[in-house]
C-alpha cells in the first residue's frame, strides 16, 4: 500500500509542474501593462514603477519565471496586493472556513446521494426512482449561486429562520456555525446529490445482476447483508472515483457561494482578488486550489485501492 | 431401497417467464423424486430449463420475469414454494445449497475468501468468529486446498479457476447440506481440472452422504457421478432412468443423439453438434413432441400431441411416441463404443 | 383540386416514410425528454433571434416612474431598480447567453477535434498533449474560467474564450479516444497501408465514428457554457452593465432581494429553463446515439 501511494505521488509530479506553469502563464495573458490596470488611471509614473518593481514586471521573462519557481520552492507565492500579506498565509488563514463548509456539504452529498441512489435502484421505476431522476436533472440545470439567493429569500427574508450570511467558526459556537454554514452547504450539496444518486443507482442496478450476489443469496444471507455488505462495497468502487470530481465541483461552487453568503473563505478571497485584479493572489490561488485537488485525487485513488483489492495487488507488489 | 421416503419430490412443476411477446414456458410438468444420498443428473442443452429448475428449488428464481405457475417442490415433506421468505432463507445454504457454473464471477471480488467462507456458518449456526474460522479452515482442507490458513486472507482474483470452484464447494458444504445443487460445476474449467473437481465432488458426496442434483449438458459427467439421469428437452422430461438404463438402452431419440455426440476425452469442441438444429423458440414450440423437428425418426403422428412419459422398463421412463404408437424394433443406438 | 390533394398526400407519406427509414430520428421523436428539451430550446432560440420584435421596449431604457414594479399584465416580468423592463432584458440576455454558448461550442468543435485527432495520431505529441489536458483539467472549471477571464479583462468575448479553454481539453479527450479505437479497425489499417493520407482517414473514418459522442459532449458543453457564463457575469467578469446578461441581472437584483425578489428570481428561472432544455436534449441524444455513455464527466 505504501509503495502504491509513493508511485502515485511520483506519477503526479509532471502534472503538478504543468499546473504551476499554467498558473504562471495565465497571468501573462493580461493585455497591455498590468501596472496601469492595477494602479488605475490616476497613478503617477513613479507609482507605476513601484507596482512594476513589486510584481517583478521590470525584469525579463526568464528572470520572472525563475524567481517564481525559486519562491515556489521556498513556499513563497508572492504578496497579495490587496491585503499586503503573503498569498500563502492569506489563503491558509481562510482554508478552515472553506473546508468546514465543503466538508459539511460533502457529507450531505454522500449521505443523501448514495441513499437516494440505492433506494431508487431497489425500487426501480417507482415514484422514488422517478423523483431521484428528476432531482438529478434539476441538479445539473439550476445554477448554485441563484439557488443560494432563493434560499436567502425563503429562509432568511420570509421565514427568518437563518441569517442571510456571515460565518461563525465552529470552535466559537457550534450553533452559530450550523446556522451560518447550513445554507451555503445545502445549496452546494443539493445539486450534487442528484448527480451522485444517478451514478449510485445505475451502478447498483449493474451490481445486483452479478453472479456473486446470487451466491450471497444462495448462502441464505438476509437481504440486508446481501445489499448492505456484498452489493454496497462493490457499488462504492465507481462511486469513489466520482468523489474527486464532486469535491472539485463543490470547491468550484464554493467560490461563488461564499460570495453569495458573505462567507470569509478562500472562495470569497479569490472572488475579490479577481474583481480587484490582485494578480499574485489569483495566480497563487489557482495554483494552490489545483494542487490540493490533485492531492485529493491521489487520496481518492488510495481509497479506491482500499475498496478494490484488485487494484491494490496489481500495483502494490 | 424404494421404501425410504424421498428427500426431495418435485411434482408437476411448471415455470413461465414473462417476455415482451407474452409468457414463455421454461419448465413444463416436471416431476422427479430424489432420495437421501442419491445423485441425480439433469441433462440438457442450455435453455432446456435445467438451471431454472435448480433456481426454483433454491427459491432464487428471478421474479419477475420468472414465475412458478403450477406444481410443488416437497423437501422433507413440506412444500418449499409455500414457505415464507425467512424460512426459505434459513434453508438456503443450510439444508440445501448450490454451486454455480462460473467460479470466476461467483465469488465477491472485494471480500477475502475467509470472509465469504465464514459468513454462511455464522448466519446459519450463530457461532463465533473463531469457530467459524476453524470450520472454514477445515472445509478448505477437505476440498484439497493447501495451507488453508493463508488462503483465508486471499482475495478471489488471487486464485485460479479450479481453486475458486473448490472454495465455492467448501462454501456450499460448510453447513452440512442434505441436498447439493451443482449447476454445471465443471463447464467453465480446463479439462484436466474438470476431472479433479468431479472426483472431489464424488468423494465429498460419499463422505457427507448428501443428495446431489448435478446439472450438466455433458453425459460423460453424468456417467461418472450420477445414480440416475433425467434428460430435459425444451422444458420437458424426455427420459428418466438409471445411468445404466440410459447408457445401455437409450429410449428417446434425443438421448441417443446426446450419447452419439460424446466422442473421446477431448470432447469439448464437438459437444452437441452431432444433433442438427437448435432448441425451438419458446414462443413457437412445435405441436406435439418438441424434439420432432430435429428427430430422425419423426413421423406425422409426432405432431398430433405431446407424447406421454411411459415406462419402457423397470424404473425407466421415456416420452417418445415409438413406445406407445409405432414401435418397429429397437433402432440400434450408434456410437456406443466410446462411452465406457 | 384533386391533384393538389394527391400531391399533399404523397408529400405526407414521403415524410412519414423518411422518418420510418431513419431509425435515429424515429427513436429521438419517441424520446420524451428529448422532445421536451428540443421544444424548449427551439422556443428560447426563437426568442433570442427575434429579440428585436419580442422585447416590448429598449432593454436599457430607464423609466424612474416605473421602478420596482412587480410582474403584472403591463410588465410581464416586472421592472428593475432603474425602471427597465425585465422582459426586454431577459429577451436580450437570452440572445447574449446563446451567442456565447454557441461560440464556445464552435471553438470546442474546431479545437477539440483538431487536438484530439492530432493526439490520437501522433504518439509523441499525445504524451505531451494529454499531460497538458490533465493539468488543465486539474483546475475546477469555474476557477480556471475566472482566472482566464480576470487576466483578459471583463467582456463577452473573453468570457467565451475562457469557457472554451476550460472545455476544449475535455472534448479533445473524447475525440482522441475515438481516434484510438478507429485507427485499430481493419479497414482503417488497410486504408493506411494503401497510403491514404491522415486527413483523408480523419474525414472519412474517424470523424463519422466519433460524431455521436462528440454531438452529445457539445450539447453538454453548451449547457455548461451557459451556466458558467452566468456565473462569470454574476461575479462581474462577463459583459459589464448596462449590457443585460442573466448573470449581471441576478447580481444587480441581489441588493433588492428583500423587497423586489422578482428581479433576482426571473433571470435565474430563465437560466435554469435554458440549461434544463439543453440537458434534456443532451440526455436524449446520449440515450439514442450513444447508449454506452451513461453519465458525462462533470
Amino acid at each position: 500500500m505504501g509503495r502504491y501511494i509513493v508511485a502515485r505521488l511520483i506519477q503526479s509530479i509532471p502534472v503538478l509542474i504543468l499546473v504551476s506553469v499554467i498558473s504562471f502563464g495565465i497571468m501573462k495573458l493580461v493585455p497591455g501593462d498590468p501596472a496601469i490596470l492595477i494602479g488605475g488611471p490616476t497613478a503617477t509614473p513613479a507609482e507605476l514603477d513601484v507596482i512594476r518593481a513589486n510584481l517583478g514586471l521590470d525584469q525579463p521573462f526568464h528572470v520572472q519565471i525563475w524567481k517564481f519557481y525559486i519562491g515556489l520552492v521556498q513556499g513563497d507565492l508572492g504578496t497579495s496586493l490587496l491585503l499586503g500579506k503573503p498569498v500563502l498565509q492569506a489563503t491558509i488563514e481562510r482554508i478552515p472556513v472553506s473546508l468546514s463548509i465543503a466538508f459539511y456539504s460533502m457529507v450531505l452529498t454522500l449521505f443523501f446521494g448514495i441513499a437516494c441512489g440505492v433506494v431508487a435502484a431497489l425500487n426501480r421505476n417507482s415514484w422514488a426512482d422517478q423523483g431521484a431522476m428528476v432531482f438529478a436533472l434539476l441538479g445539473v440545470s439550476i445554477p448554485n449561486f441563484w439557488l443560494g439567493l432563493m434560499f436567502i429569500i425563503l429562509f432568511s427574508v420570509h421565514l427568518g429562520w437563518l441569517p442571510t450570511g456571515g460565518y461563525v467558526p465552529w470552535q466559537e459556537s457550534f450553533g452559530g456555525w450550523f446556522a451560518t454554514a447550513t445554507m451555503p452547504a445545502v445549496s452546494l450539496a443539493l445539486l450534487q446529490i442528484g448527480l451522485l444518486a444517478r451514478i449510485t443507482r445505475s451502478t447498483m442496478l449493474e451490481v445486483l445482476k452479478q453472479d456473486y450476489i446470487r451466491t450471497a443469496r444462495a448462502k441464505g444471507l438476509p437481504e440486508f447483508v446481501v445489499i448492505g455488505k456484498h452489493a454496497f462495497k462493490n457499488v462504492m468502487i465507481p462511486v469513489i472515483t466520482v468523489i474527486g470530481i464532486i469535491f472539485s465541483v463543490l470547491l468550484s461552487g464554493s467560490l461563488v457561494i461564499e460570495s453569495v453568503f458573505s462567507v470569509p473563505g478562500v472562495g470569497s478571497l479569490l472572488g475579490s482578488a479577481v474583481l480587484r485584479r490582485d494578480y499574485p493572489m489569483i495566480q497563487g490561488g489557482l495554483l494552490l486550489v489545483a494542487w490540493s485537488l490533485l492531492m485529493l485525487n491521489i487520496l481518492v485513488d488510495v481509497l479506491y485501492a482500499y475498496f478494490d483489492p484488485r487494484v491494490r495487488y496489481d500495483h502494490g507488489s | 431401497m424404494a421404501s425410504t421416503p424421498p428427500l426431495l419430490s418435485v411434482r408437476g412443476l411448471r415455470i413461465e417467464f414473462g417476455t415482451d411477446q407474452g409468457p414463455a414456458t421454461a419448465v413444463d410438468d416436471l416431476s422427479f423424486d430424489l432420495r437421501a444420498g442419491e445423485v441425480l443428473g439433469i441433462v440438457g442443452e442450455s435453455g432446456s430449463g435445467k438451471s431454472v429448475t435448480a433456481l426454483s428449488i433454491m427459491g432464487l428464481l428471478p421474479t419477475p420475469p420468472g414465475r412458478v405457475v403450477a406444481g410443488e417442490i416437497l423437501f422433507e415433506d413440506s412444500d418449499l414454494l409455500k414457505k415464507s421468505r425467512t424460512d426459505m432463507r434459513k434453508i438456503r445454504g443450510g439444508a440445501i445449497s448450490m454451486i454455480f457454473q462460473e467460479p470466476m464471477t461467483s465469488l465477491n471480488p472485494v471480500f477475502t475468501i475467509g470472509d465469504q467462507l465464514t459468513e454462511a456458518v455464522r448466519w446459519h449456526e450463530r457461532v463465533g468468529m473463531a469457530a467459524a474460522r476453524g470450520r472454514a479452515i477445515e472445509m478448505l482442507h477437505k476440498v484439497g486446498i493447501s495451507s488453508p490458513e493463508r488462503r483465508l486472507e486471499d482475495y478471489p482474483h488471487q486464485l485460479s479457476g479450479g481453486m475458486r470452484q473448490r472454495v465455492m464447494i467448501a462454501m456450499a458444504l460448510s453447513c452440512g447440506p442434505k441436498l447439493l445443487l451443482a449447476d454445471e460445476p465443471t463447464t467453465a474449467l480446463d479439462v484436466t481440472i474438470q476431472a479433479q473437481i468431479l472426483d472431489l465432488l464424488r468423494q465429498l458426496q460419499e463422505e457427507f452422504r448428501m443428495a446431489v442434483i448435478i446439472i450438466t449438458h455433458n453425459l460423460g459427467v453424468v456417467a461418472e457421478f450420477a445414480d440416475r439421469v433425467l434428460v430435459m428437452y425444451a422444458g420437458r422430461t424426455v427420459e428418466h432412468a438409471s445411468v445404466e438404463g440410459v447408457f445401455d438402452r437409450p429410449s428417446h431419440p434425443y438421448t441417443e443423439g446426446l450419447l452419439s455426440s460424446i466422442p473421446d476425452i477431448e470432447a469439448d469442441v464437438l459437444r452437441l453438434t452431432a444433433i442438427p438444429g437448435t432448441l425451438p423458440n419458446p414462443h413457437e414450440l412445435p405441436p406435439g413432441c418438441r424434439f420432432q423437428p430435429r428427430c430422425t425418426y419423426a413421423r406425422d403422428e409426432c405432431a398430433a400431441g405431446p407424447p406421454p412419459l411411459v415406462p419402457v422398463a423397470q424404473s425407466h421412463l421415456a416420452a417418445c411416441i415409438r413406445h406407445t404408437g409405432y414401435r418397429r424394433g429397437a433402432a440400434a443406438p450408434p456410437a456406443m463404443a466410446g462411452v465406457r | 383540386m384533386t391533384t393538389a390533394v394527391d400531391a399533399a398526400t404523397v408529400a405526407g407519406t414521403r415524410k412519414r416514410s423518411f422518418l420510418q427509414r431513419n431509425p435515429v430520428l424515429r427513436r429521438l421523436i419517441r424520446h420524451k425528454a428529448f422532445v421536451v428539451g428540443a421544444g424548449l430550446f427551439l422556443i428560447i432560440s426563437l426568442v433570442a433571434i427575434l429579440a428585436d420584435f419580442i422585447a416590448p421596449s429598449d432593454p436599457s431604457r430607464m423609466a424612474v416612474r416605473f421602478r420596482f414594479r412587480p410582474p403584472s399584465a403591463e410588465h410581464w416580468f416586472g421592472t428593475d431598480n432603474l425602471g427597465r423592463s425585465q422582459l426586454s432584458r431577459i429577451v436580450y440576455g437570452a440572445r447574449l447567453s446563446l451567442a456565447i454558448g454557441l461560440a464556445v461550442v464552435i471553438m470546442n468543435a474546431v479545437f477539440g477535434v483538431a487536438l484530439g485527432a492530432a493526439s490520437g495520431y501522433f504518439k509523441r505529441l499525445d504524451n505531451i498533449l494529454m499531460r497538458v489536458t490533465d493539468a488543465l483539467m486539474a483546475f475546477p472549471p469555474v476557477l480556471l474560467a475566472l482566472g482566464i477571464a480576470a487576466a483578459l479583462g471583463p467582456s463577452s468575448l473573453t468570457a467565451a474564450i475562457a469557457l472554451a479553454a476550460v472545455y476544449i481539453p475535455r472534448t479533445a479527450r473524447i475525440v482522441r479516444a475515438s481516434v484510438l479505437v478507429v485507427r485499430e479497425l481493419e479497414f482503417v489499417q488497410a486504408a493506411m497501408a494503401m497510403g491514404a493520407g491522415n486527413l483523408r482517414i480523419l474525414r472519412k473514418h474517424v470523424l463519422p465514428n466519433c460524431m455521436a459522442p462528440l454531438i452529445v459532449q457539445l450539447t453538454f458543453v453548451f449547457a455548461f457554457a451557459v451556466v458558467t457564463e452566468a456565473t462569470l457575469s454574476f461575479l462581474g467578469l462577463g459583459s459589464p452593465p448596462p449590457t443585460p446578461t442573466w448573470g449581471n441581472m441576478i447580481a444587480e437584483g441581489r441588493q433588492y432581494i428583500r423587497d423586489a425578489a422578482w428581479i433576482t428570481l426571473i433571470p435565474g428561472l430563465a437560466l435554469a429553463v435554458t440549461v434544463l432544455s439543453l440537458n434534456l436534449l443532451g440526455d436524449g441524444l446520449r440515450d439514442v446515439l450513444d447508449p454506452r455513455l451513461k453519465i458525462s464527466q462533470d
